[in-house]
């Protein structure tokens, strides 16, 4: 392009203009600077939570299904209320007669304070589970062994912690072999599960895990959950829809349930919490795109009444200009150029604020900023600026040459 | 007519050309009716007090503005009834503007404020830096051309100011009052140069008051109420 320098000029002359203006610049881009801060957190905090998210449902086991009472997400409380409960012995009635289950356990759990000796820690989910669940939930041992067919039989005082668990209570000390007591009851530890991680800034860490019959005999049913989960592992992901269909067929069976009835039990899985998920991050797009348009609507304003101001008094310079023989779109691209580099800078700002904010968010909510958001986020910004710049640019290259050479 | 058009003689040819400014409620004649040719690398003066149109002139002459009626002939080229992208054109090309008040950009340095027109006639940089640098060496300013214009006296500001209108080897050079904000001394100087670049070959069209100014000019057309009051040879050339 013939007119590149010129647009380099262009910079030049909007560069020193803004620096000699900094106070009125730095106003002026304030729109803009709020504006692209909350789009690129916006972002952040949606990519961030789908890196958490991603594969961080494994937790609850892959080609998993959580039979239950509750069906998740549906908001028919009352009815599922009404539903009557489910018990342990389920898990093993699913496990005899499914062709398609590799695995089945009950999952009975109950936040506990767990100690030994002097340590203790308060809140640890103490679960209730069967030997399948080594499968289901694809619990990896660091140290010792899982929960035994042996030990769930016979109801035994044994456990499996997690990996914050051992070192909260065993600071010096191996784990294994050692008497834990869980809400004032003796366990004895006979394996750690490797490190899990955390999930939305919550330790996945502090559990327990403890055969459920010793579960259901030392502290019975977690009366807000009162119904005992059973999860249900597939052979593999291309069973995943027929075991679905099985499922329900046994557990109507079990229930005793006549072909006009409802199911009155829940056949969940993790596509769920996806859809939940889904729904949540939909939610906070959809703000997050108002809020942004709003600021930048606001800023766009402040950047087309700033270059109003400049239009004006540069009227002389436009009538020069004109008169060595600049058309009407070099005039107008002139002041584009310049509005759209204001409002860039007022972009790299707010990508920077968005930054230093997405640091500090990351505390709590996971945040993720590729280097991409920057140049979203000055290009975004670039766009408001031709937008808005154009009404005063037009105003600018419509000057008739006279009358803008006579302005003093 | 294009018969007409195309036989023209004179490099500014003008003809019943009439300028009606509508105020509202009055209309005023700027101009009203004027008949002028112009040769090349003649060297005129446009004299007339103030109200007498002589501004109008200019700026038509100029192409910054466009009759109501009335034809004008640049160069042969139709210029009445242009349109503005065109207009712009023939400034760029035909044109070179030396105003009182220099009209330089002030954060442009000399050698950038002499390159512009270069610029909208899409030059390529190479080519604006060598021919801008042709100019202001042609103005004496040589050592000047990295400067600012708050670094440059009046004089050195009004040369930069000739120098771009050369730049573009320009049909005319137009100079609006081009001593009018310099003490004697250097007006002389700039006087000294247009007269140099008019026995260069250039055609000069001069707007002042100053009768001193109009001498170096070797014909003078007064202006009034809107119309030629004389059209003279001066006596010195």
């Amino acid at each position: 392009m013939r007119f590149f320098s010129d647009t380099a000029a262009g910079l030049r002359i909007a560069f020193r203009a803004l620096v000699s203006n900094k106070l009125r610049a730095a106003l002026t881009t304030l729109g803009i600077v709020i504006g692209v801060t909350t789009v690129i957190l916006m972002i952040t905090i949606i990519l961030g939570l789908n890196r958490a998210v991603e594969g961080q449902f494994a937790f609850l086991g892959a080609n998993t299904y959580y039979v239950s009472k509750w069906s998740w997400f549906e908001r028919n409380w009352r009815e599922q209320w009404m539903r009557p409960n489910m018990t342990p012995d389920m898990a093993l009635r699913i496990k005899e007669e499914s062709k398609l289950a590799m695995a089945a356990t009950p999952l009975d759990d109950r936040e506990m304070t767990v100690a030994f000796g002097a340590a203790q820690q308060t809140g640890v989910d103490v679960r209730g589970v069967s030997e399948d669940y080594l499968i289901t939930n694809s619990v990896a041992i660091d140290f010792g062994r899982f929960l035994s067919a042996e030990d769930v039989r016979r109801n035994q005082p044994v456990a499996v912690i997690g990996a914050g668990i051992a070192e909260r209570l065993f600071d010096k000390v191996q784990p294994i072999g050692q008497k834990i007591s869980i809400a004032g009851w003796k366990f004895r530890v006979i394996g750690v599960a490797e490190r899990v991680g955390s999930f939305f800034g919550q330790s996945m860490d502090y559990f327990v895990c403890i055969p459920y019959g010793t579960h259901m005999k030392r502290f019975g049913f977690d009366p807000r959950q009162n119904s005992t989960t059973i999860i249900v592992k597939a052979a593999s992901a291309a069973d995943m829809e027929d075991l679905k269909w099985e499922l329900k067929g046994l557990m109507r069976r079990i229930r005793k349930l006549s072909p006009t009835e409802p199911d009155d039990f829940g056949i969940n899985d993790q596509s769920l919490i996806m859809g939940a998920y889904n729904d949540l991050t939909s939610g906070i797009y959809t703000g997050g795109v108002i809020i942004a348009f709003i600021s930048l609507l606001v800023g766009g304003i402040g950047i087309m009444n700033i270059m109003l101001v400049s239009v004006t008094e540069r009227t002389a310079e436009i009538g020069l200009r004109k008169a060595l023989g600049a058309k009407r779109w070099m005039v107008s691209w002139q002041f584009l150029v310049e509005s759209a580099i204001i409002c860039a800078m007022g972009g790299l700002v707010g990508v920077g604020f968005a930054w230093g904010v997405s640091l500090a968010i990351n505390e709590f909510l996971p945040t993720y900023m590729p280097i991409w958001v920057v140049g979203i986020g000055i290009i975004f910004s670039a766009v408001v600026g031709v937008f808005f710049g154009l009404f005063p640019s037009i105003k600018a290259a419509n000057m008739p040459p006279i009358e803008a050479l006579r302005h003093e | 007519m294009s018969n007409f058009s195309n036989n023209h003689r004179a490099l500014i040819e003008i003809r019943g050309m009439k300028k009606i400014y509508d105020l509202g409620s009055v209309q005023v004649n700027a101009l009203n009716g004027v008949d002028v040719d112009i040769h090349e690398n003649e060297y005129v003066s446009i004299m007339g007090p103030s109200g007498s149109g002589k501004s109008t002139l200019m700026n038509l002459i100029g192409c910054l503005d466009t009759p109501s009626t009335g034809e004008y002939y640049l160069a042969n080229e139709r210029v009445a009834g242009l349109s503005d992208a065109k207009l712009a054109e023939i400034r760029n090309r035909r044109i070179g503007f030396v105003f009182q008040t220099f009209n330089l950009l002030p954060r442009a340095s000399a050698l950038q404020n002499v390159e512009l027109p270069l610029v909208y006639a899409g030059e390529s940089p190479s080519q604006r830096r060598r021919r801008a640098k042709e100019a202001l060496e042609a103005v004496g300013l040589t050592d000047r051309m990295k400067h600012k214009p708050n670094e440059l006296s009046g004089g050195q500001r009004q040369r930069v100011a000739v120098a771009r209108a050369l730049v573009t080897n320009p049909s005319i050079i137009l100079a609006d009052e081009p001593t009018g904000n310099l003490d004697s001394k250097t007006g002389a100087e700039i006087m000294e140069l247009l007269d140099r670049i008019h026995n260069e070959g250039n055609t000069i069209v001069l707007v002042t008051h100053e009768e001193e100014i109009a001498q170096h000019s070797q014909r003078i057309i007064r202006l009034l109420d809107g119309k030629i009051e004389s059209d003279r040879r001066t006596t010195s050339v």
